[in-house]
């Protein structure tokens, strides 16, 4: 495959929240602001490309029988990366994501990457995959990110777009959508809406 | 003792694993079709959610935090970088033990328990227990209550989801929204419902 379909098909074509369903635990948690979902997004992208091509460099030197710890042994010390550089550089965040950037070592879409790809290809094509799954992982993210803060606090990036009453504007916020709960919905919906597109995915009884 | 016995209905009802903090959402959606197999996914979860707190409480606090190793004549040493390695490692190990040890001992259970016990490893809700215990500082007898509190929680919801799946079979859904669709609302009106409990004072 060439690497401008490696790196776009996850985004567009094959989600891996919409359609492979896999890391759905943080796409529902970090998704009241734009900022974390971002910042959440890049870091699994750069987890899951990391991991991925270390994976597949050491790909013929894993015995088949304990290439799963040996995964996880790899995603963890990237994620400690991840978790170091985010905990240096933008502090505020990485606080307000608590327990979720460590819990990146179990999103399942790395490991699938790993296991699914990076076991039988090349270490750049690996790489490459991995950034693409993390970049389709994030546009999903964003998507969620934008319905909840844009009607849930008027703001988008923590920019006030639409004036909240309580700060002498127009718009009447709803609290609603900055509630947990509220990304099933919006993630339901969105199947929903993928579904009526492309009905062959509808499942059966 | 009073403030181990709230820290537990805390953990189970107003923290719930699965509706408060959305963890472990893979396996509750994907395993809560049938209400014995969420019952026996949840018994597994609760039982190694309850030795993994404790045992990474033990790992935090005598080999990875700030001072730890004092001990063994390394009082400088802050090793709490490495703690996400050591508990991912930990919980893989204890599920591994676990599984031989049931598979000697207890026979019945582990054949119920099946193909779910070595999943568990990627469970966030497991991750996520241990995470929680070292952010909030939990000591040791806390850690345990936690353990079993919050593991027991996410049974409860997982069980409870499988039992209005099971009802659901007889209503009419829309085509596009049929399965996963119908699931995460579910999940969604489920968690509303838990929020009731947000505002009980312990």
């Amino acid at each position: 495959m060439k690497t401008k379909e490696l790196l776009l098909d996850p985004i567009v074509k094959n989600n891996p929240i919409a359609l492979q369903v896999l890391g759905i635990c943080s796409a529902l948690a970090v998704t009241s602001q734009m900022k974390q979902a971002l910042i959440m997004g890049l870091a699994v992208s750069l987890v899951t490309g990391v991991s991925s091509a270390m994976v597949s460099v050491m790909r013929n030197f894993i015995p088949n029988s304990i290439r799963i710890i040996v995964q996880m042994t790899i995603i963890a010390s990237a994620v400690i990366v991840a978790d170091q550089l985010l905990k240096a550089y933008v502090y505020d965040v990485a606080k307000q994501m608590s327990v979720y950037v460590g819990l990146i070592i179990t999103n399942c879409i790395v490991m699938g990457r790993t296991e699914g790809f990076a076991m039988k290809n090349k270490p750049f094509a690996s790489f490459i995959d991995g950034i693409g799954n993390g970049l389709g992982y994030t546009c999903m993210l964003l998507a969620v990110a934008f319905i909840r803060e844009l009607f849930g606090s008027g703001k988008l990036f923590g920019y006030s777009v639409l004036p909240l009453t309580t700060e002498g504007g127009w718009y009447q916020s709803n609290g609603l959508l900055l509630l947990p709960a509220c990304s099933f919905f919006i993630i339901g919906c969105m199947i929903w809406l993928l579904r009526t597109f492309r009905p062959e995915q509808v499942e059966k009884e | 003792m009073e403030d181990l016995l709230s820290l537990f209905v805390k953990s189970i009802f107003v923290e719930n694993m699965a509706l408060a903090f959305l963890l472990g959402m893979c396996t509750f959606l994907a395993v809560s079709k049938k209400v014995d197999t969420a019952m026996g996914l949840g018994i597994a979860v609760t039982f190694v959610q309850a030795i993994t707190v404790p045992a990474n409480n033990l790992v935090y606090n005598h080999l990875l935090r700030a001072g730890a190793l004092s001990w063994a004549g390394y009082p400088d040493v802050d090793l709490s970088f490495l703690g996400l390695i050591s508990y991912i490692g930990v919980v893989a190990a204890i599920v591994q033990i676990l599984e031989m040890f049931l598979d000697k001992f207890v026979p019945s259970l582990y054949n119920a328990l099946g193909i779910f016990l070595p999943l568990i490893t990627v469970n966030c809700a497991i991750m996520g227990g241990s995470l929680f215990m070292v952010e909030r500082d939990y000591n040791f007898s806390q850690s345990v209550v936690y353990g079993v509190g919050s593991g027991a929680g996410w049974a409860l919801a997982i069980v409870a989801l499988a039992g209005i799946r099971e009802k659901m079979n007889y209503s009419d859904v829309p085509a596009g929204l049929k399965g996963l669709g119908i699931t995460f609302i579910t999940g969604g009106l489920m968690a509303i419902v838990f929020m009731a409990f947000a505002g009980i004072q312990l």
